[in-house]
């Protein structure tokens, strides 16, 4: 299977294709529907996001407490069509990457093709399985929010795939 | 009279909420292992088997099967004639919950002022709590921890008799054509039919209690869960909206009386991760 490197690299990007089964490894950023409003907010102020946007990944994940000695708890991908109404203004400060699971917009799908990005799906109830392939995790902002917190994850073959690639093929539209 | 102290039930919803979390029952499991032999494409074949290997390090790591663990949804029967004793009920029903999401770490995810403020109250408390009076002398406790990627895509529409049984099947087929991907399937639907437009919703939640693989005692509606799996599988969502045989593992239709201008009909959808148990107290 193929193995993705993040933080995305531009060929990979331009050569990844919808439907594709990849495992992605590197660091990405977790948040979910209260960060990505409070990542608006931010954005809408003029002021500066807790994380480095560019070439980022962002994974929409809310995860279970960690148990003594491991990285995260359970941490599969929750509905990324909630995230949309806030998705095309981060893809235009540089988020390269998604990650989650269900369709996206037709205006979120448009963004990905005009900034040239990528939107993985993972499996959803997989939560168990896939958090073996977090190995750590690290708090970056908006702690207030538990599980929703904005946070760094490295990842080692996260099991994934191509959901729509940079010219707009949809994983859900393939025969 | 029999005394049962509340304590009881609220040790049982406790020890519910940790095991729910971990350990699919058994009727989704062997649905789930019977749609991994059906599928034959690469990609639904590839979900059924990240489906079945997470339930495994599931229940031996004790790791959540999803990490949305689920609001808490409590029925209880209390026989008429329990007297309950050592205090509130709903108060110990809630910190059951409490109790069995804080010690088995599952994630806390209901927010209070579900409008403007939004925030998390911490302990997934509280619970949303049914309370029937049944005859005799036991209570009986069931617990459902439901995910809300599927409860988002649940409908009720109110028809009425012309629309008969074809007007249910096609608002059943339609929502959960509507819940698509996002919801996570393969799923497990409920159907509530009759009541009123709030009665017929409870129906179809309770329809998810009633084990997958089993059907209504009435032949009719027995059939009618046939026909619906039948027609929904016919859509061809699949495992996780990657097209396939399995877009349900199971439909359970609950009915009741209606009024005679009427025919509510709701539809609850679920996850593969249909949780729930029942706990009988004497």
């Amino acid at each position: 299977m193929r193995r993705v490197n993040l933080p995305l690299s531009k060929e990979d990007i331009l050569t990844l294709k919808a439907g594709e089964p990849v495992l992605l490894n590197g660091e990405i950023y977790t948040a979910r529907d209260a960060a990505h409003k409070k990542l608006h907010e931010l954005i809408e102020q003029g002021k500066e996001l807790p994380f480095e946007i560019e070439n980022a990944t962002i994974y929409y994940v809310g995860p279970t407490p960690a148990k003594e000695g491991q990285a995260i708890g359970s941490a599969g991908p929750t509905t990324s069509g909630r995230m949309d109404p806030f998705t095309p203004e981060l893809l235009d400060h540089g988020l390269k990457g998604m990650i989650g699971k269900g369709r996206r917009n037709a205006a979120v799908k448009e963004s990905i093709v005009k900034n040239r990005a990528v939107y993985f799906v993972a499996v959803g109830g997989a939560g168990a399985l896939l958090s073996h392939s977090i190995v750590k995790r690290e708090p970056v902002a908006f702690e207030e929010l538990l599980a929703e917190a904005l946070t760094k994850l490295t990842v080692r073959d996260f099991p994934c795939f191509v959901g729509i690639d940079c010219e707009g093929n949809d994983i859900y539209d393939l025969d | 009279m029999k005394e049962i102290s509340v304590r009881k039930i609220e040790d049982a919803i406790a020890s519910m909420c940790g095991e729910i979390a971990v350990v699919y029952n058994s009727g989704i499991r062997n649905a789930l292992l019977a749609a991994k032999e059906a599928e034959t494409t690469e990609k639904a074949s590839a979900v059924m088997d990240i489906l079945i290997q997470n339930a495994e390090i599931a229940e031996k790591e004790r790791i959540p099967i999803c990490q949305d663990t689920g609001m808490a949804i409590v029925f209880l029967k209390i026989g008429q004639d329990v007297h309950l004793t050592d205090g509130s009920l709903n108060e110990a029903v809630n910190r059951g919950v409490e109790r069995g999401y804080t010690d088995n770490l599952l994630r806390a995810s209901v927010v209070a002022d579900p409008l403007y403020e939004r925030k998390n109250t911490k302990t997934n408390t509280p619970a949303v709590i049914y309370t029937e009076i049944t005859d005799g002398e036991k209570v009986e406790v069931e617990i459902m921890a439901k995910g809300f990627g599927s409860e988002n895509k649940s409908a009720v529409k109110m028809l009425t008799m012309a629309d008969g049984e074809k007007g249910v099947i096609d608002f059943v087929c339609d929502t959960v054509e509507k819940a698509g991907p996002n919801a996570c399937p393969p799923f497990v639907i409920g159907v509530g039919i009759g009541g009123t437009f709030d009665y017929c919703a409870l129906l179809s939640k309770k329809a998810l209690l009633r084990e997958a693989g089993t059907h209504h005692s009435n032949e009719k509606f027995a059939e009618l869960e046939e026909k619906l799996l039948e027609r929904i599988n016919e859509l061809n969502i699949g495992p996780m909206g990657f097209h396939g045989k399995t877009t349900a593992l199971a439909v359970n239709v609950e009915e009741a009386p209606t009024h005679i201008a009427g025919m509510p009909v709701a539809v609850n959808v679920c996850c593969h991760v249909c949780r729930h148990a029942k706990a009988v107290i004497e």
